[in-house]
């Protein structure tokens, strides 16, 4: 689905990580691992088109993501650590334009992801009024919504309570299980009822200062 | 009703109502550029001359110059809440056409915040003492100069949004850009007041809408792409 | 040819290609530039109207004109920046923005000097005047952009962006300038280059003058561009190898 050749990213004169190659296939969950300040998010970003400072390949479904740029932006889901909701709108205004920009209408699905989130009945609330958990259950409505193959999830579980975790880690693997794909960053332990791939930039880090 | 697809024009639309619906939730963002214009022209008379002789002299300079301003002031709304939020994000990292998408947001931007702007000034101009025959080329200078600094606003805004603290730098980027709109807006006034037609002026500032419209969204995703980063 | 210029854009060869002809091109300069201010301040006969006042023009003119054209190169060197993310490209046009802005100021400067001589007044809001001065305004834009941004990456790109929607600015700026000249005041007689009447011993030190003010663009911009390629490029290999050169040299 996604692959990746020989990615070196630096920044601030410090290399985050170099000669970086994986492939995700269908079906697979990775998780990124690494301290703070590692580079999760910025690999994150680098894979989902946000960053443009790396130098290597990137190929979604074997074709470059410059040449394939509309089908793998279509096919990715990106969660960054902003939650994309404007409080000064409701849920469901929110959710309506995510989908209209993923091209598609769907009142009743929203309003089912909404429920699925514990948010039956405040899909007209403005989001303002929403505590920040809330807030971020709104923001994972999206998962439910997106037609995306490959979820690309920046810490996920923060700002949720132990039930919106544990409902998560099913949607991760329901996910998988369907034939999709989920990368994500996460310092929670991981509890997922199907195998997880993991890249860890500390050690890759350790490996390259002995190298050198 | 189940899922079903609506299309660009659909999405577009959505982009366009979300924008709408955002300046109408928090009407300061809407008001306060009107308010500036309407306050800072009526500082003319009391900082210059009242006298109506002095005033119609400077009207549509200060009319102009205040519209421009406030345009600048109000141009923070247009993308500084997508980019605190991530909403901005998920609008570059989604199959849409960006270019649409952007001119959608300013289209609904300027129709909130910028026509204002175009409907009050007959009312400035007759407290700055504008002679009668000079409304319509005002009122048409803005209604087709507006948009236009309304893009070349975004453009600026774009380029800074990630900075933080922007305003005056967004100033002195994009007051010099603003320029020819400046002097033709303006130009169209004192045309009519010496009696020449001035719809060739009104053509000038078509053209220079036209060309806004056409590259202001290229530079405007440019500069997004670059702020996100 | 092609080769020659993908080799320009590498940061090493654009400073090894620099190297061997930045002593002519320091040598040509100041020739010209000598040679062109001696003649000009110096022996070119006084004007019957202006006297000494005309002699400014050997340096107005040119920068002037080296302020547009260095705008010009700028914006140049920001397509080649955006489009096939040539780094040198971003270095040549940070360095133009240095020189073209100063020019700009010695230009507009200059120009009030000759405006008091000639006219009586250091300013007046004439349509060549008002271009420049916003030409000045575009280039602050550009220099304030650039410094604003922490990471040399955006920074760079921004920079590029804002020069790439000057140059489509500039023709427009000037054209409504020239317009709203006409509209307040009958189009001056008063203008700066009326070499027609004058013999060529006026405007022949123009000329030397003219080349060396251009070739001063050049090796500054070369220059600015040679320090900071040094500077960004200063972990890689040749540039410590080479400052350990010069240090065992020095």
């Amino acid at each position: 689905m996604l692959s990746v050749s020989a990615l070196h990213c630096e920044r601030d004169e410090r290399v985050l990580f170099t000669g970086l190659a994986f492939t995700i296939a269908a079906g697979e969950v990775w998780q990124v691992q690494g301290q703070n300040g590692s580079g999760k998010t910025t690999l994150l970003r680098v894979l989902c088109g946000l960053n443009h400072d790396y130098s290597g390949g990137i190929f979604w479904q074997g074709d470059t993501i410059t040449r394939q740029a509309e089908n793998f932006r279509a096919g990715v889901f990106y969660l960054g650590h902003s939650p994309a909701i404007n409080k000064a709108l409701t849920p469901l205004q929110n959710l309506r334009w995510f989908c209209a920009v993923s091209g598609f209408a769907d009142d009743t699905a929203i309003t089912a992801a909404l429920a699925e989130q514990g948010l039956r009945g405040y899909g007209e609330v403005p989001c303002h009024h929403l505590s920040a958990g809330q807030q971020r259950r709104v923001s994972l409505a999206r998962l439910a919504l997106s037609p995306a193959l490959l979820w690309i999830l920046d810490e996920p579980f923060t700002a949720l309570d132990r039930h919106g975790v544990a409902a998560l880690e099913r949607q991760i693997a329901a996910k998988a299980h369907a034939g999709g794909s989920v990368l994500l960053t996460t310092h929670h332990p991981l509890q997922l009822d199907c195998e997880v791939k993991r890249i860890d930039l500390d050690a890759r880090a350790r490996q390259q200062a002995l190298s050198a | 009703m189940s899922r079903h697809s609506v299309g660009v024009l659909g999405s577009l639309r959505a982009t366009f109502m979300r924008e709408l619906l955002i300046i109408w939730r928090s009407p300061g963002d809407m008001v306060n550029p009107l308010m500036f214009f309407v306050i800072a022209v009526s500082l003319f008379p009391l900082g210059g001359d009242p006298s109506p002789a002095y005033l119609s002299g400077i009207a549509a300079g200060v009319v102009w110059v205040t519209a421009l301003l406030a345009v600048m002031l109000s141009m923070e709304s247009l993308f500084r809440g997508d980019y605190e939020d991530g909403s901005l994000e998920q609008l570059l990292l989604s199959p849409q056409p960006l270019y649409f998408h952007l001119l959608a947001k300013v289209a609904g931007h300027w129709l909130l915040t910028g026509l204002p702007l175009v409907l009050l000034s007959p009312l400035l101009a007759m407290m700055l003492a504008l002679p009668e025959q000079a409304y319509a080329p005002l009122m048409l200078g803005l209604l087709l100069g507006t948009p236009t600094l309304n893009l070349i606003g975004a453009i600026g805004m774009a380029l800074t949004v990630g900075l933080g603290r922007s305003g005056l730098l967004l100033a002195v980027l994009v007051l010099p850009l603003s320029i020819p709109v400046l002097v033709f807006g303006t130009g169209m006034v004192q045309t009519a007041l010496a009696g020449l037609p001035f719809t060739g002026l009104a053509a000038l500032l078509g053209a220079l809408l036209a060309l806004a419209l056409s590259l202001a969204p290229l530079a405007i995703g440019a500069a997004l792409r670059i702020s996100v980063n | 040819m092609w080769q020659w210029l993908y080799k320009l854009g590498s940061p090493r060869h654009f400073y090894e290609m620099t190297s061997t002809f930045l002593p002519w091109l320091t040598f040509v300069t100041y020739f010209l530039l000598i040679v062109g201010l001696v003649w000009g301040l110096g022996f070119a006969p006084r004007d019957y109207q202006m006297g000494d006042n005309y002699r400014i023009i050997y340096i107005h003119v040119p920068l002037a004109l080296g302020a547009l054209w260095v705008y010009v190169m700028m914006a140049v060197m920001a397509a080649m920046h955006m489009i096939w993310n040539i780094k040198v490209a971003d270095m040549v046009a940070k360095s133009c923005a240095v020189v073209g802005v100063s020019y700009c100021a010695v230009a507009l400067f200059t120009g009030a000097m000759w405006g008091k001589r000639i006219w009586g007044v250091y300013w007046i809001w004439d349509a060549k005047l008002t271009s420049f001065l916003i030409l000045f305004f575009i280039y602050i834009g550009v220099m304030a952009l650039r410094s604003a941004f922490d990471s040399e990456t955006s920074a760079s790109k921004a920079a590029s962006v804002l020069t790439l929607v000057g140059i489509v600015n500039l023709p427009i700026v000037y054209y409504a300038s020239v317009w709203w000249n006409t509209l307040h005041q009958p189009p001056s007689r008063l203008s700066l280059s009326a070499e027609g009447a004058n013999p060529p011993e006026i405007w022949i030190p123009v000329f030397f003058t003219g080349f060396g003010l251009i070739g001063l663009v050049f090796l500054l911009v070369i220059l600015r561009t040679r320090n900071e390629i040094l500077w960004r490029e200063r972990r890689a290999q040749w540039v410590q190898d080479l400052v350990k050169q010069e240090l065992s040299r020095a």
